[in-house]
């Protein structure tokens, strides 16, 4: 069988080059000191910086599907999620309803009402619960989180943790988690990849 | 047609208003008297200058002179885009994009209007050709630099949102609608508010010169409504396509948003 995603000989300007495999329902947790080039590593696989060497979903060539299809099923979602019009509802798919994502709004704790909400008045845990719940509407196969509970109280913190591995175990999609807190790298499990000098050590 | 010729003295007599206005503005400690004389100076020795360009274009009317007289004015205009661009793009771009779209626009307006709706004889005729050119590359020069530097200085403060609308699966189009939106619309709207208050807030400079030079009002009228239809339609179709060139630069064949092809800012 094909790995869900198999990375090889990836370099850009600043990091690698340096291999990577993800399993289907895989967490691989990304650790290293700032600077050391893991936002650009995600970055790079989801195809927002240009980089050089072969990167394959299920064993199919990035190269050889559209980017936006690619970043469909690539998700990468930010420490900071971008929000742009002044509501929730107008982030989400046009003619989306909230009964498609089946009870995500409530395994991330928000009320249906949440989607009315202004965005100047979310607070951040609000933020990223949605943030990512607008990736998971996509239904990515991988998940690149960057430091999604960065700025997050602990319980916000949680409900996130929660939610991505009921979404791994639900989906079969595979993660690679950003992360420099130690206590969170506890929690969540898993392997742990270290960048070093451009490269990815166990 | 009539014009009254200007002597020395007339001139003269008006550069004394400029003088009192420098001794006015010593007296008031402005410290702008230098420059104000500095500019005033510029301003007889530039004109002087393209008028003995122009006298000696008109006299020797050819094809030729005419063409080299343009290419001139565009790769200045083309230099005055860029300069005035706060972010430009690195290498040729920078320089490219804007004098490309003045050529397209500007210089195919100009060609058109002197072929199909002027119609002098040569249609290259220098007494309307360079005229009509230099309005619509003042204007479109205008109206381009507008618009990319709207385009470039919006890309860049939003590009954390762009980002994270092309992360979502947002084509690069759809992730900068609105900015390409609103840079187009900035360099329209100079030219159409010239429209709108034309005649009623001021008189259009082309108008005001040929009245003065004994053409019937009506007359002038027809020209002036004739050369805003231009520089809407130049400025217009200018401004839309350098924004399209430069939105299209701004990302790659895997739609990655690319700011490393603009310069850093300046300040």
């Amino acid at each position: 069988m094909d790995r869900l995603l198999d990375v090889r000989g990836l370099q850009t300007a600043q990091l690698g080059p340096l291999d990577l495999q993800l399993q289907a329902g895989e967490l691989v947790q990304i650790t290293g000191p700032s600077g050391s080039g893991k936002s650009l590593l995600l970055r790079a696989i989801a195809d927002l910086d240009p980089s050089r060497g072969t990167v394959r979903l299920l064993g199919r060539d990035r190269e050889r599907i559209a980017p936006t299809d690619w970043r469909r099923q690539v998700a990468y979602v930010p420490a900071e999620t971008a929000w742009w019009a002044e509501t929730v509802r107008e982030h989400f798919p046009a003619g989306w309803h909230p009964d498609q994502a089946g009870s995500w709004l409530e395994r991330f704790s928000l009320p249906e009402e949440a989607l009315g909400w202004e965005i100047e008045r979310l607070s951040s845990g609000e933020r990223q619960r949605l943030g990512l719940l607008r990736a998971f509407l996509n239904r990515p196969r991988i998940l690149l989180l960057d430091e999604p509970t960065a700025n997050l109280d602990l319980e916000n913190t949680r409900r996130i943790e929660r939610a991505v591995r009921s979404y791994l175990a639900e989906t079969e999609a595979g993660a690679l988690w950003v992360s420099h807190d130690t206590l969170q790298r506890g929690r969540l499990g898993g392997r742990v990849l270290e960048i070093r000098d451009r490269r990815l050590v166990a | 047609m009539s014009v009254i010729s200007l002597g020395a003295v007339d001139l003269a007599l008006a550069a004394l208003l400029v003088l009192a206005l420098a001794g006015l503005t010593l007296w008031a400690r402005l410290a702008v008297g230098r420059s104000l004389l500095i500019a005033a100076v510029r301003t007889v020795l530039q004109l002087l200058l393209v008028g003995l360009v122009l006298q000696t274009l008109f006299d020797h009317a050819q094809l030729g002179w005419v063409a080299l007289m343009a290419a001139v004015m565009l790769l200045v205009a083309g230099y005055e885009v860029m300069a005035r661009q706060e972010r430009r793009f690195a290498g040729v771009w920078g320089y490219g994009i804007g004098t490309a779209t003045m050529f397209v626009s500007a210089f195919a307006v100009t060609v058109l209007a002197l072929t199909t709706m002027v119609g002098p004889s040569p249609w290259w005729e220098p007494q309307y050709a360079i005229p009509l050119l230099g309005m619509l590359l003042g204007n479109t020069m205008t109206g381009i630099a507008l618009g990319l530097d709207r385009l470039t200085q919006a890309v860049w403060r939003e590009r954390r949102v762009i980002e994270g609308r092309l992360a979502l699966g947002d084509s690069w189009l759809c992730a900068t609608s609105t900015m390409r939106r609103e840079a187009a619309r900035s360099g329209l709207m100079p030219t159409i508010n010239a429209m709108a208050a034309a005649g009623v807030v001021s008189l259009p400079g082309m108008m005001t010169g040929q009245i003065l030079a004994g053409v019937a009002p009506v007359e002038a009228v027809k020209y002036q409504i004739l050369i805003m239809f231009l520089i809407a339609a130049g400025t217009g179709f200018g401004a839309l396509g350098a924004v399209w060139l430069a939105s299209v630069r701004l990302f790659d064949q895997r739609s990655r948003l690319r700011l490393d092809r603009l310069h850093p800012g300046r300040r």
